[in-house]
């Protein structure tokens, strides 16, 4: 819980400017609402854009660390084509529920943030998206007995990515990638480190 | 009379009048029926040659009066411009040919408009004499400014570049006004992104080098006389002595007061030190002295200011200012950009609910002030709790829940109130006049008693009348820097509530209509909407009966009393409307070139046909300003008017005298028109009063019609606007309908 004295001030603004991607252009909203009133998910999200913002300002850190909302975007892009002061508003969510995540503050069975962790993971195996694993992660993440039945009802759709070639059945086994992922993870490290080095402490 | 009237009359036949109409039967109605001594025509009057014709007349033959059958008189004013005789036009083209659609069955009763039309013109020219000067008049190309803060100094300055020597009248010890006060100011050049200096230092050290400039500090207007042209001025100082000067005009620049915040407990301004307006913030941003800005309390150095935006203004609660001042939440960002230069990490929050960043720099300086992280918040304050530190209640809008920060400095960003004098017109127009309903009374006063800024000696009252919350009126579409006195130019926040780079364009665009009031006033010749214009009011002394009608409703305060209590006409004053001419009950008032007879005689000499004949005929008296444009506007698009109708322009609705709907109706008229401007507090008016006055006489015009035992839709007022294109002749053109259903007036002999 913020105190008086922190509401309304710069203090979580500055952290969201230095911590956030794109978090420097959360000053310049001007509060039209266009953006809330652009989101075709709108009425699932806890705070539309328009109110993350101003909650920023107000100093709501918890509230909006620990939001549903940035969650929600599917990066649509409507709001960025609106916005009449030229927020790129989709990548500042996308900016605030990695800075959530990072500080472990991100809702816990968000399934937004479940289907991101199990995409990250299944793409730093090899560099590369494997679907079969990938969808199979999908429909086993909540045990066993779940995931027959998830596949027993995608079924059809499955041997339709068969037919298409848009799936194939001997990715079961190691599976396609990169030449040298040691490389690519090598790359993403020293990415990482280079991040958590900019991270600047406002606890 | 020394010289004898010959009048001539001129008819052209061009832009298709001579196919149209029977040229020869109109050169017989003008010698006939309107006693023309002589009549030509001419295929293109508006031609050299026909213009030449017209020239040979009067400087060969002696032609006094002339009347020109042609188009509008509004069209081709600079060929037929002849002012050395009295000059009437017939509208046959405009009026006449474009109105009536060309077919065999409306020959007749086109012909019969365009006879008419030339039978008003020559009545018109016969009792019209040619407009000359008073003679009254003076050249003073002195002019008064009143007020040396920025609007003040500004206009002195453009005046004496003009070439104008000026009297800088100043009531303070110094020049400069509020913004010698201020910190800095809103930029004015790009990008908009910082406050900067106001360098009024540097513009009253140019004012006391200009030998062209003379400043009175200390002082005040003892009291103003005359007219345009030939003002007298008594100033006196503080110290007690009195000096005068005359001048040709005056500007009037005397500033306006921030709002009381002791007005506001809410606020706690009147409990804590640390509540202040954001006036008081710049004395203390310029005392900091380029060092961090501290609490007045405690000398602490501030780390957190709020802002209150609309501290008593927009609102419609008792005692705050209903209207926004216009700069007062770019002025907040402008001070919070003070904390970012001056104390560092300062957190500043603008509490706002619609921010309004209006001008030039309006949006970039907001941006501006965004990218030195002021924080912006819609919310609306409802308290602001007194303390160590102060809490600020309010709630977030966006949010929508109520909230409340903590901060050290609280500002309030409250409103401008004008400087103006007391209304002259308080009880019965202005903010004392009764509302519907209510009784009248003539010796309203407010509550609160201003001082006079210019002691005019005017019957009328000691200042500037007003329209509404205390501010200047001015016809704020047409012509904004004009006031009802003629000759005194209202500039700055004395007008409307504004910045400073308005203020200093309005000051120069003041200045510019004040020298030309005091050059008009050197010719004779009125000001704005009839710039130009040499004739004025005369009035027959003896038929007078005292009656104050006349001095009390000219909307320019022009018409002073004698010793004898007879009006005084100042022609200087004077805008030439003529609502003294229509409220004169004794009809005493006239011009040279626009009186009772030249517009009762018109409507005297219409043909009017017998009953069975059944051609009714339609009076429309309409303003020239907007209604008489708008007509003609529709004669070019082609829109069709009813051949009944019988058009002359007026001056404004308010000359309109009851005389003549009375002789129309006597006359056998079987309708009546009259067009006027919008009235009202948003009033479109030329003379501002005019169209309110006549719809005051005319409501009264019922009486009238019953004693003659007429139906009361007969008379019908309408308000007019220039765009009313398709509107105007359609009003006419209902007439017409109504006359149909209730049927002709009994009154044909």
């Amino acid at each position: 819980m913020s105190t008086n004295s922190q509401k309304y001030r710069n203090s979580f603004l500055k952290e969201v400017e230095a911590n956030v991607e794109e978090g420097e252009w959360v000053k310049m909203c001007m509060q039209c609402g266009v953006c809330a009133g652009s989101c075709p998910l709108g009425k699932h999200w806890d705070h539309p854009p328009q109110e993350i913002f101003m909650m920023i300002r107000a100093g709501k850190r918890e509230e909006v660390l620990t939001s549903d909302s940035m969650w929600m975007c599917t990066s649509c892009y409507n709001c960025i084509a609106r916005c009449p002061r030229g927020l790129p508003i989709t990548h500042i969510m996308h900016g605030l529920a990695t800075y959530a995540k990072r500080l472990g503050l991100a809702p816990k069975n968000q399934p937004t943030q479940g289907f991101s962790q199990l995409f990250w993971d299944n793409l730093m195996k090899k560099g590369r998206v494997n679907e079969l694993k990938m969808g199979l992660s999908m429909y086993f993440k909540d045990g066993f007995a779940q995931g027959v039945k998830n596949a027993m009802a995608n079924q059809k759709l499955g041997q339709n990515m068969m037919k298409a070639k848009r799936m194939n059945a001997m990715e079961i086994i190691g599976g396609h990638g990169v030449k040298n992922p040691g490389d690519l993870a090598k790359i993403i490290k020293k990415a990482q480190e280079i991040e958590d080095g900019n991270i600047q402490d406002f606890s | 009379m020394a010289e004898e009237k010959k009048m001539a009359g001129f008819i052209c036949t061009g832009c298709g009048i001579g196919e149209r109409l029977d040229a020869g039967q109109l050169e017989t109605t003008s010698t006939r029926d309107g006693k023309m001594n002589t009549c030509v025509q001419h295929e293109m009057l508006c031609s050299k040659e026909g213009v030449q014709v017209i020239r040979d007349a009067i400087d060969n033959d002696g032609a006094t009066h002339i009347m020109i059958a042609a188009c509008s008189r509004r069209a081709k004013v600079e060929a037929f411009n002849f002012p050395e005789v009295a000059m009437t036009r017939a509208n046959l083209r405009e009026g006449v040919i474009w109105v009536r659609p060309d077919t065999d069955e409306n020959k007749e009763t086109t012909q019969e408009m365009a006879d008419d039309y030339i039978r008003m013109a020559c009545a018109e020219a016969k009792f019209s004499t040619k407009p000359s000067k008073s003679g009254e008049q003076e050249l003073n190309k002195t002019i008064m400014v009143v007020g040396g803060g920025i609007t003040g100094m500004t206009s002195a300055m453009e005046a004496a570049a003009a070439g104008y020597p000026v009297h800088l009248v100043e009531k303070s010890g110094a020049l400069g006004g509020r913004i010698a006060e201020y910190y800095k100011v809103l930029p004015t050049r790009s990008p908009y992104a910082e406050p900067q200096e106001s360098g009024i230092a540097e513009m009253a050290a140019a004012i006391e080098a200009d030998d062209k400039i003379t400043v009175h500090l200390n002082s005040t207007l003892a009291q103003t006389s005359g007219a345009p042209g030939r003002f007298s001025v008594d100033v006196a100082t503080e110290s007690g002595s009195t000096s005068n000067f005359t001048c040709g005009a005056i500007v009037q620049a005397s500033g306006f007061t921030p709002y009381d915040a002791n007005k506001l407990p809410e606020f706690g301004y009147d409990k804590s030190a640390d509540v202040i307006t954001n006036h008081e913030l710049e004395a203390l941003a310029k005392a900091a002295n380029g060092g961090p800005i501290k609490r007045p309390s405690d000398g602490k150095e501030i780390t957190s200011v709020a802002f209150v935006q609309n501290a008593g203004q927009c609102s419609d609660e008792e005692g705050k200012l209903a209207y926004f001042s216009g700069v007062t939440d770019l002025v907040s960002i402008k001070q919070a950009m003070y904390f970012k230069e001056l104390n560092g990490d300062c957190d500043t929050t603008i509490l706002f609910n619609n921010l309004r960043t209006p001008g030039a720099a309006g949006e970039d300086f907001y941006r501006a002030g965004q990218e030195a992280m002021v924080l912006f918040s819609k919310g609306i304050v409802s308290e602001v709790v007194p303390g160590d530190s102060l809490t600020v209640k309010f709630k977030d809008l966006i949010l929508n829940e109520d909230t409340e920060m903590d901060c050290d400095l609280v500002v309030l960003a409250v409103g401008m109130e004008p400087n103006s004098g007391p209304d002259p017109y308080y009880a019965t127009e202005g903010a004392g006049a009764p509302g519907p309903g209510e009784e009248a009374n003539p010796n309203a006063v407010p509550e609160i008693s201003v001082d006079s800024i210019l002691n005019l000696d005017y019957r009328q009252g000691t200042d500037l009348p007003q329209l509404k919350y205390g501010f200047n009126d001015s016809h704020f579409i047409c012509f904004p820097y004009e006031t009802r006195r003629t000759g005194i130019y209202a500039a700055g926040p004395v007008r409307r509530p504004m910045d400073i780079q308005q203020a200093r364009d309005d000051a120069a665009g003041a200045t510019m209509k004040a020298i030309q009031a005091a050059e008009n006033a050197g010719k004779g010749m009125a000001a704005h909407p009839r710039a130009g214009d040499l004739s004025y009011p005369i009035f027959r002394k003896e038929g007078c009966t005292q009656c104050k009608r006349c001095t009390v409703e000219c909307p320019f305060g022009a018409i002073n009393e004698d010793e004898k209590r007879y009006p005084l006409f100042n022609e200087a004053r004077c805008r030439r409307c003529g609502t003294c001419m229509g409220a004169c009950p004794v009809r005493v008032i006239s011009f040279e070139n626009y009186s009772i007879d030249t517009v009762g005689q018109q409507i005297k000499i219409v043909d009017i046909p017998e009953e069975w004949d059944e051609k009714p005929r339609i009076l429309v008296l309409a303003c020239e300003n907007d209604a008489y444009p708008a007509l003609d506007q529709a004669a070019m698009n082609g829109v069709e008017i009813n051949p009944w109708a019988r058009v002359i322009p007026v001056r404004c609705l308010g000359s309109v005298n009851l005389s003549w709907i009375t002789d129309s109706l006597n006359n056998g008229y079987d309708g009546i028109v009259l067009m006027g401007c919008q009235r009202g507090e948003d009033y479109q008016c030329h003379f501002v009063r005019g169209s309110a006055m006549a719809a005051e006489r005319m409501s009264k015009v019922g009486d009238t019609l019953q004693t003659l035992n007429l139906e009361p839709e007969r008379v019908v007022v309408y308000e007019v606007a220039i765009t009313d294109i398709e509107r105007a002749p359609k009003l006419i053109n209902d007439m017409a309908e109504t006359i149909e259903k209730i049927g002709m007036s009994p009154f044909k002999f």
